[in-house]
Parts: structure tokens; C-alpha cells; sequence
């Protein structure tokens, strides 16, 4: 019962901004269409009353010669034509408007999902499954197709139909529309009943299908280690028992979707034999005919009302065929909407980040580039403009940050960096390394504090301009589909290939990259598998350094890489720290050594800071871990 | 293919059967039907008596109730021979999967090892239930409407004669012409999903380069191509309709106009207004049952692909198999390799190990180092027979690894992998993958000796602790020793430890290596590490270097002869010494 009201609750609203946002897409062609689409199901009722006067010219000129009559047969046939013409017609432009209109409408809301998703917080990105997310453009999309492209005009057409027949069949004869009415509520009540129910179990299977996709997922994640325990039967004994439980489900529903159709084509038949046995009945009882048209009953009007009868039956199974495609389209267009209508990255920013020249240490905007850059601090107050030079100092003040209401991750975190300055953070898992600097280029927002950026609160610098001051190295390093160049050239889009080539030189990747089969051509996929880690780290640093910002963030690999290839990346890292202010986010002590000052967090708290010497005279936590007698990752 | 597909039907071949029978028995009832009614309109027409007309009523009315019946049965029988082939595919393929070998798990990728168990099956499941179901139900119809027609049109069934290849040649047309596009665009619109996928997993770092616009226009020119490519293979299927509505019309415009001449021709005698609405209904039977067949058929071929994907996993013959009569003792823990080379599939033109010649006795402890791509994990797999030697022989206890049983072997060889998983389940649940009857003392001892009691006592649940799938909720370190203590409970005669403590912090590792010492001497112990730091004290050291063993010895011996040793412990070393420990 819950399922239902749920479901009901999903229908109401989506389909009406479904078709508001069809109509947006497409203002002329949608309304075209419906008008094509009205038109060709009208024209497909008309046939009935061609038939009926042409069986009561035959019956009025029973035994009469044929060249008698076939003038009035031929003139109905021909205007019957006419009408065929124009029906075919606009079946025709309807069904390849309708073809168009589906594909721009998926585009279109792909795009825009796309475009939604692009400018979503990562907050939403690190609380979602990445999976789950992935569905609303295969899944949900998929539904949207089936629903627009046919579920919509069948249900158009067939209430038109309904409507054209039913007038007609008023209009011969009330006594069969009456029986014709009570075998339709019956047949509707049932594709309620077992539709419904259908609907339902295609939901469980849906949910079972999830749980063999989830089992099977991380089966397969683990197979390696399945045959090293020889543990092959109790996994399959276990995905047994899951595949049962999905067979079950499915074959309810499918049992379900597979008789409703024999159900009511059979009780359209039982109604086709009633309205016969009943026309004949009326007609042998001689029972006078009530109807609009005041038309006495006879086998005139019994033909063709047969032919409208199983008409209205074909309408009504048409209907009832598309409401498992309708349940889930709504489902997905729900799901949809709801991605598209999330919540995105807030930016109250207004200080900007431009191209200056200096003349006597005044700075003045213009617009190309200069490869000298500063804030441009426009002050609500008095209306005047301040430009402050891009240098790359960095502070915090009494930052507190929590992820979720409650569990405060970071306790009044206070530093600095000046430019040029290294700063390593330090300590186990879960300490806040990562948070800080997630904190930094605004990935999320603080609870209270504040961090300045060249003095300025970077609450108050645009986004993308704060963004570009900082660059940042992954420890998950992501590549891209593409040659190594366009990888590169991720980190300033206007690079020449030189500028490219230099980075990578400065990031020690230009060997391996120079060793690839197509050099700088070579096509990477699938996140660069055909690469190792180490090279994969490499074309991160490279496309980092070409970015050039003046603030850099590098957050270690942890994976275990071999001592030679360490050197090498570490050799990169250096020389893109170099004149740089830098937040290294250590996993290995290795790079830490030389900085500044190394921040020891603990719980989200700063235990130790001071350059690696004093540290170490300390005898604390640093040295703790540095020794080795602490686990550190 | 097919037949790798059919023997997945088994015990559901009987459905599979009945479904085909009972709806053809449906097809004749519903052919029938509207001849029975033009009989029951002549006879009004006729003025016959109420008796009559309710008698045919009557009989018309259980053969609708018999085509119910056929119809429901059919659909019955239909879902569960199709649900029930898709789930014996389903296990027939996992069964399958977990027979393959090292080598046949690297051939695919997990993902699309997932795929082919649910989307795959699902498109394969659906158009099996075409075939049986509406592939056998439409040519039917069609045979039986027509043959109906002619029984009581005579010369008018010629209008169908005429129609239907004009109907068959447009829809072949129109699927000749779509189902090559269909092809091209799903493999564009994979494309498009994967860009995607990449997308949201690169979140980060689109976000850290402001690169949103970019991106999405990205994405709108790969949209734009999938979005145009779709069009145009939709927009040819669209003809279908109106290529129905015409022939329908055709049909319709000859029969009344045509039919009214017979009618009053030959005086209700070939034909009457009877049968001329039935000529209708089989007109429409035809023609509706015609293209519900080219729809299938496009639907059919695009589930090939699936089927072929899904025969693919079947197909595939593990690479390794049981010895006729195998050993089932492993005598002791002693391994010899002699003159092993190996690589990892046939194609590949380099070898991962060449010219290994090796004889560890039972209960030493090994370490082995070595850079990167040095095939220090390639070697350690070729002893618990998770590859086999391309040539020479690895014995382990003086027997041949291939002669025992593949699973006494590899309970006696534990081997800890580098890339290491933990189910979702409890603690205990994991470890009992080690050991199914294992008691909560030998759980708990195990624990101890890799150093992982000690953590677990911490947590609130304690040995009940739940771990995440991928074992998201411990630490690297934490989730190492786990590992470690799992393959403990073997009670292996071999230990091979694959990397397996880089982040565990040096004091625990070598609290671990100790317990060991001391309570497992007479296993052989392994260990592969990246520290130096973690083999030092063992009995010998191989260094590995590309593919080949370079040095054997001890600590001291390899540290004063052998330059890569001697790089790789300074390289680690320098600080350490420096500040002293």
C-alpha cells in the first residue's frame, strides 16, 4: 500500500513538467505534433461510418444490378480515400516529429543534467555513489525514450480514439454503447489490478537485479583472492541463493505483464460476441433504438459497431501495454528532475583575479596576458577598485570545519604560508590532511575561521579565479580520454605544445612520454591504463606545472611504488615546488624533510609544528612516526 | 553461440516447449472467432431465432474463454522458461568465472564481467521470450488469418496476396537500413556514457582547473553526434507505422468498394456483409502480426551482441585443470624451481621470468626485492599454481605443482596477494575464509601473531566488527594484517606475503615477522617487500631484476656484492641513519 501512494506521489507534477520542459525544447514542433497526432486518430475513426453507409446502400439495393449503386459506392470510397490520405499523411509527420522531438529531448536533458552536474558542490560527488549518479544518463535516460517516443502519442491516440468512437457509437446506438461501456470499466479495472500489481514486482526485480549486480560486483573485485582460499563454491553457493531470489521476482512480474495481454484481448473478444449476440437480439426482439442520430437499428449499424468495438478494445490494451513503460519513465524522469534540480556550488564571490602591468609598483588592468596577475577587490562601500598582487601568501585563522552537523573534523586550525614557503601536514587517517585542503580551493566552506589569500578572505574571491591561483596534485591521479598532449594541456587550455613539452620536462615525464609508441600523440584511455602509476603521476605534475599557479597543493600517492620510480616523481615534485608556495599532504616522510614547517595533525587538531629538526629534538609525535614506531597513512 | 546458450535451458526446456503449443492453440482460437461471428451476423441478418443467436453466443463465448486460458497458460510458461534460462545463464557464467585461472580473470575487466551477468542476460532473457513467445505467435497468425480469408473471402483474400509483400519488402528495408545504424550508435552512445563515468570520477580535478565549460562542451559535441546519429536510425524505424497504416488503408478501400461489388453480384452468395467485417479483422491480423515481427527482429539482433558476449564467458576454458590422479599431501614446505621461465599469456613476446633456477628448504624465511616490473609477485605465483611455468618444473614438497590437487596445494601454500580484498561481512566472517571451522581461539591466535588482535579488541563490536565492501572502514595498515591473519588460519606449510605490510608501521611489521619466527618455524615464509627493513633478518634474500634472479644471500652478503641492494637500502636508509634511531 505504502509503494502505491509513493508511486502515485511520483506521478503527480512529473509528467506535467515533463511535457512543460518537451514544450520548452521545442515551442512549434510539440504542439504541431499533438495537432498531427489528434488529427490521425480522428481520421482513423471515420472508416466506421463509411461502413455502415456503404452496407446500407447495399442492403437498401438488395437484389438490384450493380451499376445502380456503384456510383454512391464509389463516390463514399472516394471521399473515404481523401480521408486515408490525410490520415497517412499526418501519421506520417507525426511519427518522424516524434522521432526528432525524443532525440533533442534526450540530448537536451542530458545536456542539461551534464551541465547541472558540472556546477554541483563535490559534497555531492563525495556523498552519492558514483554508480548511482552513472544511472540517471544509462537507466533513467533509457525509460525517458521509450516513455516520450511512444507511451505519449499511444496514450494521445487512444483517449482520442475513445473519445471519436464513443461519440459515434452514441450516435447509432445507446443500448450496445451501454454494453460496450460496462465490459471497458471491467477491462480497465483489471489492467488497474493486474497492472498495478506488475508495476510492483518490476520494482522488486529491479531491487534483486541490484543485489546480484552488488554481490557479483565485488565477487569479481575479489576473484583473485576467492581461488588463492579456494573459496569458488561457497561464493557461488551464495550467488545462488541471490540469482533464486531474482528468478522469483522476475517471473512474477514478468507472469503478470505476459497475461494481462491474452486477459484483455480475450475479454474484448467475449465483448465483441455479447455486442453480436446482443445487436441480434435487439434486432430479431425488434426493440426500438434509442440514439442520437434517431437512426432505426439494423445490420448497418451491428457491422460496423463490431469493427468499433474492437477498436475501442485495441485502444484500451494499448493504454494498458504502456503502463509498465509509463510507471518506469516516471520513475526515472523523477529521478532526473531531481538530479537537475540539486542544489549548486554557491559563489558570493566578487573579487577577481585579472592581468596587471606595474609601472612605479602601480598596477593597472589590462587584457592580454602579462604572466602577472592580481586581485581585483571592487569595495561595495565606496565604489572604488583595489588591485592586489598575486603572490601566493596563505593563511588560517582559527579554522573549525565539519563534514556532517556534529563531527567536527578540524578544532581551530591556525597557520601560514608565505610565498615561497612549504608547508607538510602530517599524521594518521582520518587527522584532516586531506580536509584542509579541501578547504583551500573551497571545496567546501567552512564553520568558522577564516582563510586569506594575499590578505583577501577567500570567501570573498570567486571561485574559478581562487581555483586558478591554486593548483593541485591528486593522490588519486584522474587522466583523461586523449593524447598525452590534451592531457596536459588540461592545466591552461592555451598552451602551446611547447609550453607543454616544457612542463613535462620540468615534471621528468618527457622520457617516458618520448618512449611511448606516438609520443605526445599517444591515445591514453580508461584513466591511462596502459600507463604506470608512476608515469600516470608524472602527466599529473606536468599538467599542474603548466597550469603555473602561484599556490600549489600536492597530496602523495599512497600506493606503494618502487624506490627508482619514487625518485623520479620526487625529483617532479621538486621542481614544481620550486618558487611556489606548497601544501604537501605527506603519506611518506620522504618529502617532508625540507619544508618550512611540518603541522602534525591529530584528530583534526594540530599536535606539533616546527621544521623537521626541531621536530625531532621534540621526541613527540613526529618522531614517532618518523622512526617508525607509528603507522602512518 | 547458440548452442552454448541453449544448454543453459535445462530443466526449463518444458516451459520452453508448452509456450510455442499453447499459444499456437491461442492463434486458432482467435482465427476462428471472427468467422464464428460472421456466421452469427448472417444468421441475423438471415432472421434467425433468439435459441440460435444465443447458441452461437454460447460457443463463441468459451472460445474466448479457451483462448484466455491458452493465453494466460502461455504467458505463465513464457516467464518462467525466460526468467528461468536467464538465471541459469547467470549462474552457468559465475560457475564458469570462478573455474578460470589467473590468467583467464586478467583477460577480462571486472566491469564487464558485471555487465555480462545482469544487462547482458537481461537483453538475452527479453528476446528469448520473443522467439518463443511472439516469433512463433506472428508468422502463425499470419498463416492462419490468411488462411481464414481464403476460406471465406475466396477471390477477395487476393488483396493480401498483393499487400502483404509490399508490407514485408518495406519493413525489411526499413530493418536492413536501421539495424547497421543501431549498431554504430550504441557503440557511440558507450562511448558517451564512459566520458561520462570519467567525468564524475574526475570530479576533483575538473573542479580544482575550472574546467566546467569545458567540459561541458565536451560533452555537448559527443551528445550532438549521438543525438544525430539516433535521430536518423529512429526516423527510419518511424516509417514503420505509417507503412502499416497504408497497406491497412489499401486493404480497407478493396474490400469495401470491391467486397460491395460481390456482395451485389452474385447476390450474398460468394460473399455477404458478414464476412466482409471479418475480411477486416484478418486484414488487421496480418498486418499488425507482420510488423510485430520485424520489430522483433530488429529487437533479436541487437540481443546477438549480448548472446555473444555472454557464450564468450562460457566458452572460455580455464587455463589450468586438475591432474588426472592428483596428490592430496603436501609432504612438506620446501620449493624448487628448475629452469623456470614464464610468461604471462602465449602471445606476449617477453618473458616475465626467465631462467629461474631456485631450491628453498622447508621452513626458511626468503625475502625477495627488487624494482617495479622485476616480476618479484609473477615468481611467488608460479609456486601456488595461480599460473604455470611456460617452461621448466616448480616443485613444492619434491612433487610437481601440477600433479596435486589445485586445491590441496593452494590451502598448503597460502599466498597473501599484493592487491588484497576483504568482503562485506563480519571480521570473523573474513577470517573464516581462511579456515570455514575455525574456533574463536584459533581466530583469535591467528589475530595475534599478525599484530591484528590488538586493534580489534579496540573496536565496539569487537570480532564482530562489520567490514564494508572493499573493506572501506579499517585502515591500510589495519586491513593488511586482516589479510595477513586469514592466511594464518590455513595452517599453511608455505606463507607468501606479497607486499603485504607496506603500511603497516615498521615496529608491528617486524613484531610480526617475529611471531612468526617463533611460532610457525617449520612454515616456509616468503616475503616480498618494498623496505629493506622487512627482510633484513631473513634466512636469504633474492634480489630480482627483470626477471631474473640477480643476487641471493644475507642482508650483509647482498649489502657488501650487490649494487641494487645496496641502492635501494641507502636509498631508504639515508635519513633514518642520519637522525639515528
Amino acid at each position: 500500500m505504502e509503494n502505491k501512494t509513493e508511486s502515485r506521489m511520483i506521478r503527480k507534477g512529473v509528467i506535467g513538467r515533463l511535457l512543460r520542459t518537451i514544450r520548452e525544447f521545442y515551442p512549434v514542433m510539440m504542439p504541431v505534433t499533438i495537432v498531427c497526432i489528434a488529427f490521425s486518430a480522428m481520421v482513423s475513426a471515420v472508416p466506421t461510418i463509411f461502413m455502415q453507409k456503404i452496407i446500407a446502400v447495399i442492403e437498401e439495393n438488395r437484389g438490384g444490378s450493380w451499376s445502380a449503386m456503384s456510383g454512391k459506392v464509389f463516390s463514399l470510397v472516394g471521399i473515404l480515400i481523401c480521408f486515408y490520405i490525410v490520415s497517412l499523411l499526418s501519421a506520417l509527420m507525426y511519427n518522424q516529429l516524434t522521432a526528432v522531438m525524443t532525440q533533442g529531448t534526450l540530448k537536451k536533458l542530458r545536456g542539461k543534467m551534464f551541465n547541472g552536474m558540472q556546477r554541483l558542490p563535490i559534497k555531492y560527488f563525495d556523498t552519492n555513489n558514483h554508480g548511482d549518479i552513472m544511472s540517471h544518463y544509462t537507466n533513467d535516460i533509457d525509460t525517458l525514450r521509450q516513455m516520450i517516443s511512444q507511451s505519449f502519442p499511444q496514450l494521445l491516440i487512444s483517449t482520442i480514439t475513445v473519445v471519436c468512437i464513443f461519440c459515434i457509437m452514441v450516435y447509432y446506438c445507446l443500448w450496445l454503447t451501454a454494453i460496450v461501456l460496462v465490459g471497458v470499466v471491467l477491462m480497465l479495472t483489471i489492467t488497474r489490478k493486474v497492472g498495478g500489481g506488475s508495476a510492483r514486482f518490476f520494482f522488486r526485480q529491479q531491487t534483486a537485479l541490484g543485489k546480484v549486480e552488488g554481490f557479483a560486483e565485488e565477487m569479481m573485485n575479489g576473484q583473485k583472492v576467492i581461488k588463492v582460499f579456494c573459496h569458488e563454491e561457497e561464493s557461488e553457493a551464495a550467488f545462488a541463493r541471490l540469482n533464486e531470489q531474482l528468478y522469483n521476482e522476475s517471473v512474477r512480474a514478468n507472469r503478470y505483464a505476459n497475461i494481462l495481454i491474452p486477459i484483455l484481448n480475450n475479454i474484448g473478444n467475449v465483448l465483441y460476441v455479447i455486442v453480436a449476440v446482443a445487436g441480434g437480439a435487439l434486432l430479431l426482439a425488434g426493440i426500438p433504438n434509442a440514439s442520437l442520430s434517431g437512426m432505426a437499428l439494423n445490420i448497418s449499424i451491428v457491422v460496423p459497431f463490431l469493427n468499433m468495438t474492437k477498436q475501442f478494445v485495441g485502444a484500451i490494451n494499448q493504454v494498458s501495454n504502456q503502463v509498465n513503460a509509463v510507471v518506469m519513465g516516471m520513475a526515472g524522469t523523477e529521478r532526473i528532475f531531481n538530479l537537475m534540480d540539486q542544489q549548486p556550488e554557491q559563489d558570493g564571490g566578487y573579487v577577481t583575479l585579472v592581468n596587471v602591468t606595474e609601472k612605479d609598483g602601480e598596477l593597472t588592468e589590462c587584457e592580454e596576458r602579462t604572466g602577472l596577475w592580481a586581485w581585483k577587490h571592487p569595495h561595495q562601500a565606496d565604489g572604488t577598485v583595489t588591485y592586489t598582487k598575486l603572490t601566493g601568501d596563505v593563511r588560517l585563522f582559527g579554522v573549525d570545519f565539519a563534514y556532517e552537523e556534529g563531527k567536527t573534523v578540524l578544532h581551530d586550525v591556525s597557520l601560514y604560508a608565505k610565498p615561497g614557503q612549504k608547508v607538510a601536514f602530517v599524521g594518521a587517517t582520518g587527522a584532516g590532511k586531506t580536509t584542509i585542503t579541501n578547504l583551500l580551493n573551497r571545496f567546501y566552506d567552512i564553520a568558522d575561521g577564516k582563510i586569506r589569500y594575499d590578505g583577501i578572505n577567500i570567501n570573498k574571491i570567486c571561485k574559478s579565479d581562487l581555483r586558478h591561483a591554486l593548483g593541485i596534485v591528486l593522490q588519486d591521479t584522474n587522466l583523461f580520454t586523449g593524447t598525452v598532449m590534451e592531457n596536459i594541456r588540461y592545466g591552461k587550455l592555451d598552451a602551446t605544445d611547447e609550453e607543454c613539452i616544457a612542463a613535462a620536462k620540468l615534471a621528468g615525464a618527457h622520457d617516458f612520454i618520448t618512449r611511448l609508441p606516438e609520443g605526445y600523440q599517444t591515445q591514453l584511455s580508461g584513466n591511462g591504463a596502459n600507463l604506470s602509476q608512476g608515469q600516470r603521476q608524472l602527466l599529473s605534475i606536468a599538467r599542474a606545472a603548466v597550469a603555473d599557479p602561484p599556490v600549489m597543493i600536492l597530496d602523495e600517492a599512497t600506493s606503494s611504488i618502487d624506490t627508482r620510480t619514487e625518485a623520479i616523481v620526487q625529483r617532479g615534485m621538486d621542481a614544481l615546488m620550486e618558487g611556489r608556495t606548497v601544501f604537501v599532504i605527506a603519506h611518506r616522510l620522504s618529502t617532508v624533510k625540507n619544508s618550512n614547517v611540518i603541522i602534525v595533525l591529530d584528530h583534526g587538531r594540530i599536535i606539533e609544528r616546527g621544521d623537521h629538526d626541531s621536530l625531532i629534538a621534540q621526541r613527540g609525535q613526529y618522531y614517532q612516526l618518523y622512526t617508525g614506531a607509528f603507522e602512518l597513512e | 553461440m547458440i548452442r552454448e546458450l541453449s544448454r543453459s535451458i535445462r530443466e526449463y526446456r518444458k516451459p520452453a516447449i508448452a509456450t510455442p503449443i499453447l499459444v499456437s492453440l491461442e492463434v486458432v482460437m482467435e482465427c476462428i472467432i471472427p468467422f464464428m461471428i460472421a456466421e452469427l451476423i448472417n444468421q441475423i441478418k438471415a432472421g434467425c431465432e433468439l435459441g440460435t443467436l444465443l447458441r452461437y453466443g454460447g460457443i463463441l463465448v468459451i472460445m474466448a474463454l479457451l483462448s484466455l486460458l491458452f493465453g494466460a497458460l502461455a504467458g505463465t510458461t513464457c516467464a518462467i522458461a525466460s526468467c528461468g534460462l536467464a538465471k541459469n545463464l547467470r549462474q552457468d557464467m559465475f560457475h564458469s568465472i570462478q573455474g578460470y585461472s589467473f590468467e583467464n580473470i586478467d583477460k577480462f575487466l571486472t566491469s564487464s564481467l558485471v555487465t555480462r551477468l545482469t544487462t547482458d542476460v537481461t537483453n538475452v532473457q527479453n528476446a528469448y521470450m520473443m522467439i518463443i513467445r511472439s516469433a512463433i505467435r506472428s508468422p502463425l497468425m499470419v498463416v492462419f488469418a490468411f488462411t481464414m480469408a481464403v476460406l471465406m473471402g475466396g477471390r477477395m483474400a487476393w488483396v493480401f496476396v498483393c499487400v502483404i509483400p509490399i508490407l514485408v519488402a518495406g519493413l525489411a528495408l526499413i530493418v536492413c537500413r536501421t539495424v547497421p545504424l543501431f549498431k554504430k550508435v550504441f557503440i557511440k552512445y558507450d562511448n558517451l556514457n564512459a566520458s561520462v563515468q570519467e567525468n564524475i570520477k574526475a570530479m576533483r580535478v575538473v573542479k580544482s582547473f575550472v574546467r566546467e565549460d569545458y567540459e561541458q562542451q565536451k560533452f555537448d559535441v559527443a551528445a550532438q553526434d549521438v543525438c544525430a546519429d539516433f535521430t536518423k536510425a529512429e526516423r527510419i524505424l518511424a516509417l514503420n507505422n505509417p507503412l502499416m497504416q497504408f497497406c491497412l488503408y489499401v486493404v480497407m478501400v478493396f474490400i469495401l468498394s470491391f467486397g460491395s461489388y460481390v456482395i451485389v453480384t452474385s447476390l450474398g452468395l460468394d460473399l455477404d456483409v458478414g464476412q466482409l467485417s471479418a475480411l477486416l479483422s484478418y486484414g488487421f491480423m496480418m498486418l499488425s502480426s507482420l510488423m510485430m515481427l520485424s520489430m522483433i527482429f530488429v529487437m533479436i539482433t541487437m540481443a546477438l551482441e549480448s548472446g555473444r558476449r555472454i557464450a564468450e564467458i562460457l566458452a572460455e576454458k580455464s587455463t589450468l585443470t586438475n591432474p588426472q590422479n592428483p596428490v592430496r599431501e603436501v609432504p612438506d614446505g620446501s620449493i624448487s624451481f628448475e629452469h623456470v621461465s614464464f610468461k604471462y599469456s602465449l602471445a606476449a613476446e617477453r618473458m616475465a621470468l626467465a631462467g629461474i633456477d631456485l631450491q628453498i628448504k622447508s621452513g626458511e624465511t626468503i625475502g625477495i626485492v627488487g624494482g617495479t616490473g622485476s616480476s618479484k609477485s609473477s615468481l611467488i605465483q608460479l609456486i601456488s599454481r595461480l599460473y604455470d611455468a611456460t617452461e621448466g618444473v616448480v616443485r613444492v614438497g619434491g612433487v610437481d605443482v601440477r600433479d596435486y590437487d589445485l586445491d590441496t596445494l593452494r590451502n598448503q601454500v597460502a599466498v597473501v596477494l599484493q592487491k588484497n580484498v576483504l568482503f562485506s561481512g563480519t571480521i570473523k566472517e573474513n577470517l573464516r575464509w581462511g579456515n570455514k571451522e575455525a574456533t574463536d581461539e584459533e581466530m583469535i591466535e591467528a589475530c595475534r601473531l599478525a599484530c591484528a588482535d590488538e586493534f580489534i579488541t579496540q573496536f565496539p563490536d569487537g570480532y564482530d566488527t562489520y567490514i564494508e565492501q572493499g573493506g572501506t572502514n579499517v585502515s591500510g595498515g589495519q586491513k593488511q594484517r586482516l589479510c595477513i591473519a586469514r592466511a594464518l588460519l590455513k595452517r599453511p606449510k608455505v606463507l607468501i606475503l606479497d607486499d603485504s605490510t607496506s603500511a603497516v608501521d615498521t615496529k608491528t611489521d617486524a613484531k610480526i615477522r617475529k611471531a612468526m619466527r617463533e611460532y610457525i618455524p617449520e612454515t616456509t615464509k616468503i616475503i616480498i617487500a618494498q623496505r629493506t627493513a622487512s627482510v633484513e633478518d631473513a634466512d636469504r634474500i633474492i634480489v630480482m631484476e627483470g626477471g631474473r634472479i640477480n643476487a641471493i644471500g644475507t642482508h650483509a652478503e647482498l649489502l657488501q656484492h650487490n649494487d641494487i641492494y645496496r641502492e635501494i637500502y641507502t636509498s631508504q636508509n639515508k635519513a633514518g641513519e642520519k637522525d639515528g634511531e
